[in-house]
């Protein structure tokens, strides 16, 4: 309880700014700001945008891992390494190269499909990781009572991957609300836009703090979807005692759905690659490659360091999730969603002015960066540790609590293990996602500490692209070994 | 499994120790021990302004301490911060911004002799502030698509419906926002809306900045852009100027040729006011403001500079002409914000 309370003061630190900034500004202001025609269209957009890419990639995510895992799928091998690389790929670095490659793209399809593009994998991975975990008994059954593979999918697999589904989707909602990289440099205007504009344009702050309370209204709203969409979640049977569910054969249609995968992964890694290549082959005469190994060392020390702290805040809220449900703890993970659906730049100057005001000794340290990726990023933990806690069984603690353990004994000695690969890939996702933040660690990183995406700010800000371009390849580098690693853990619990 | 996560937990953490080590080996000056430490706020890029910093160290003789941001969210921060805030000194490149803290009250008064090389039209009203260099709005084009003599003569020729859908501007950009401030303060509230609600039935296409702009008239994606005229030097320093399809068109007497600035200014919370005063009068000695017009292509706010290099051509800023528009007076963004709101441009 005390560990939840721990997660929810730090996850509530941009919710009390904006509310006392918003109180502080008066009424008229914030009125002023409310009727404003131009809120009500960024709102629309903000919505629109959101529900179109978290749909598409709720669809995209679950059948790439359906087609990847359940499949006989040409290439399905090098599909499954590829398929979750995109997360990778920084939304503003493929804004950026798709804006550079296809000029005439822009607006609502362009930020549709940049985003879905490097966000699908948020569904993908879970769903990937529930699908090995299934046992696959019960969809030979149907299959054997003459359903089709197809109706097998629908009625028997699709049910049980739904929790992980939707909580991806929730994550992919929350981001793209958030997001201004990739729908500032492909021209399309949403909530984000005012809030950039408020602070960095105007210096009047009121429309910043109306329109981030306005994100997360619509973020709670998201998340009440979610919480209906989920349904209850089946317990699942053990995967120790089943087997894998036998391999769908996909015909003539194998082909065709290979090229659709890999259509997909060229919109989302191909065009940012070859373009991060090109530019980084006419800068590396130039190239200072100890300041480049500088950055990404500091780069890979602050997102270990967040996702440690992230992943045991997210504990106490995912256990309490998915152990003892109720009231209070859905208002706590609520809570915890909300970080995630402000952008960086608002989460870190709640925290920029938390730091000044209370915790002066550490403000401008790594500590007090670390507590705002914490702020950002809990969702992306707390997911993880949900799900993979409501995987286990309950009976299995049960069980050791009826032999004489204490309720957290049983908790940590039995369903720990089993948790552990969930819990370790919710820290991975933390990990990446930390590497590739830029607007709150402009503020609040130790003076002279520059990460890889600090630096690649820097220098394309002036346009140097070829010289950036290493950083962001780098970049796209360091996010990518955890999410191989992670892989090869889902690889072999499919294996054994 | 576990071996994995054992094995990426020990790099990890070696990792963090060497990011603990690594983190004092950014800068390349060398410190001055027993030396007082200067802390500035820079919304200017390390890119642009990194040497010219080094230099100050020696010149003032204290280690100076630089955080680089943008302009727009280091202002953000300093409100933020208030007067408890680490800096000595803000570095800013925009005229707005400098007058926004300013207003807020948290810019002390610069001495007489810290300001005396500034050329008195660079000064702030109050002494808050100073300019260290100008920078000249521009209209820019592709000359292999509109010859030089079908260019825009003034504001009001982008009213022309032959430029529908074919201007780019970058609405939340500083200086983008100093150009309204300044048509507002010529034109005044009425004659600004009226010029304001037409250019919106312009159709006018937005963009993330002004480096976007410029790169989208080279690929021919918007004709005309409302942009600063360094971007195009930025631009060519990494691709060559032939195959760059962008130039210039520079126009005097007219709201779109206002000058604005980069300037700096004291904290009024700093603890070391006269160190910080002489790091801002530095940033006026002949030494800095040549760095300044060589290495950002900028125009000098004090007089007797010229640049040392004749490539690439840039006007001298006696032939720019900038509309009668006080410096000081371009803080008044609140009123500039309502209006683009009003008319659906922000």
């Amino acid at each position: 309880m005390v560990w939840g309370a721990a997660a929810a003061v730090v996850a509530a630190v941009p919710l009390v700014h904006l509310v006392t900034r918003v109180v502080g500004a008066g009424g008229p202001a914030v009125v002023a700001t409310l009727t404003a025609p131009r809120t009500l269209d960024l709102l629309v957009r903000s919505a629109a945008l959101t529900a179109a890419v978290t749909a598409a990639c709720v669809a995209l995510g679950t059948v790439a891992a359906w087609l990847v895992a359940r499949t006989d799928l040409p290439g399905r091998r090098v599909l499954a390494v590829l398929l979750p690389l995109p997360l990778a790929v920084p939304s503003y670095v493929a804004g950026f190269t798709w804006a550079a490659e296809a000029p005439w793209l822009a607006g609502f399809p362009a930020a549709f499909a940049v985003l879905t593009a490097v966000s699908y994998p948020y569904v993908l991975l879970p769903v990937l990781a529930a699908l090995t975990a299934a046992d696959g008994t019960t969809e030979e059954v149907a299959r054997s009572l003459g359903h089709g593979p197809l109706r097998v999918a629908w009625t028997v697999t699709w049910p049980r991957v739904r929790p992980a589904a939707t909580a991806g989707g929730l994550l992919v909602a929350l981001y793209v609300l958030s997001d201004f990289g990739a729908v500032s440099l492909l021209r399309f205007d949403t909530l984000t836009l005012g809030i950039f504009t408020s602070y960095r344009g105007t210096f009047d702050r009121t429309p910043a703090y109306v329109l981030g309370l306005l994100l997360v209204l619509l973020a709670v709203a998201v998340a009440r979807g979610e919480a209906r969409a989920r349904g209850r979640a089946e317990a699942p049977v053990s995967s120790a005692a089943g087997r894998p569910a036998p391999r769908v054969a996909l015909g003539v249609a194998g082909p065709f759905a290979t090229a659709g995968l890999v259509a997909v992964l060229l919109v989302a890694l191909g065009v940012p690659v070859v373009s991060l290549v090109r530019w980084s082959a006419l800068g590396a005469s130039s190239l200072d490659v100890a300041d480049l190994a500088a950055a990404a060392v500091a780069t890979a020390g602050v997102a270990f360091a967040a996702a440690v702290v992230t992943t045991v805040l997210a504990v106490g809220v995912g256990v309490l999730g998915a152990r003892w449900p109720g009231r209070t703890t859905r208002g706590l993970e609520e809570l915890s969603y909300l970080g995630h659906a402000l952008p960086g730049l608002s989460v870190g100057l709640a925290v920029v002015a938390l730091g000044v005001a209370w915790l002066r000794p550490l403000y401008q340290t790594t500590t007090l960066l670390v507590l705002a990726y914490a702020v950002l990023f809990l969702p992306l933990a707390v997911g993880a540790v949900r799900s993979a806690v409501e995987a286990t069984p309950p009976r299995f603690e049960e069980v050791a609590r009826s032999l004489g353990r204490g309720p957290l004994a049983a908790l940590a000695q039995v369903t720990a293990p089993r948790a552990a690969p969930g819990i370790a890939a919710g820290a991975t996702l933390v990990f990446l996602t930390v590497a590739k933040e830029l607007p709150a660690t402009l503020l609040l990183r130790p003076t002279g500490t520059e990460t890889l995406a600090v630096r690649l700010w820097s220098l394309s800000s002036v346009s140097r692209y070829a010289a950036a371009a290493p950083y962001a390849a780098v970049l796209v580098l360091v996010a990518a070994l955890p999410v191989v690693v992670l892989l090869r853990g889902v690889d072999r619990r499919r294996q054994t | 499994m576990l071996v994995t996560i054992r094995t990426i937990l020990a790099v990890a953490l070696s990792l963090t120790v060497l990011a603990g080590c690594g983190s004092g080996a950014e800068q390349t000056a060398p410190r001055i021990e027993g030396a007082p430490t200067l802390t500035i706020y820079s919304g200017r890029n390390q890119e642009l302004v990194g040497g010219l910093l080094e230099r100050m160290q020696t010149a003032i003789g204290a280690n100076v301490e630089v955080r680089y941001g943008s302009t727009g969210e280091m202002s953000a921060q300093l409100l933020e911060e208030g007067a408890d805030t680490p800096a000595d000194v803000f570095f800013g490149q925009d005229a707005g911004a400098l007058g926004a803290l300013s207003k807020a009250g948290l810019l002390a008064p610069l001495p007489a002799e810290t300001t005396a090389n500034a050329l008195p039209q660079y000064r702030a009203a109050d002494n808050t502030w100073v300019a260290t260099s100008g920078r000249s709005r521009v209209v820019a084009y592709n000359p292999d698509r509109t010859p030089a003599d079908q260019l825009p003569p003034n504001v009001d020729a982008l009213l022309d419906p032959r430029w529908r859908g074919q201007i780019g501007y970058a609405p939340s950009n500083a200086s983008w926002l100093s150009f309204v401030t300044g048509l507002r303060l010529l034109r005044g509230e009425d004659g600004a809306r009226q010029w304001l609600t037409a250019f919106a039935g312009q159709q006018p296409q937005r963009f993330d900045g002004n480096g976007a702009i410029v790169d989208a008239i080279n690929q021919g994606t918007v004709t005309l852009g409302l942009v600063n005229h360094y971007y195009l030097y930025e631009k060519t320093h990494d691709i060559d100027p032939a195959t760059y399809r962008v130039a210039n068109h520079y126009v005097p007497n007219d709201p779109l040729g206002l000058v604005n600035v980069a300037g700096a200014g004291v904290l009024r919370a700093t603890d070391q006011p006269e160190l910080a005063n002489r790091a801002v009068q530095f940033l006026l000695s002949r030494d800095a403001q040549q760095y300044l017009v060589d290495e950002t292509n900028e125009y000098p706010t004090v007089a007797g500079v010229a640049r040392s290099r004749a490539v690439p051509p840039l006007p001298p800023i006696e032939t720019l002409s900038p509309p009668p528009v006080r410096l000081a007076d371009l803080d008044s963004v609140d009123v500039t914000q309502r209006m683009l709101q009003e008319t659906g441009l922000l």
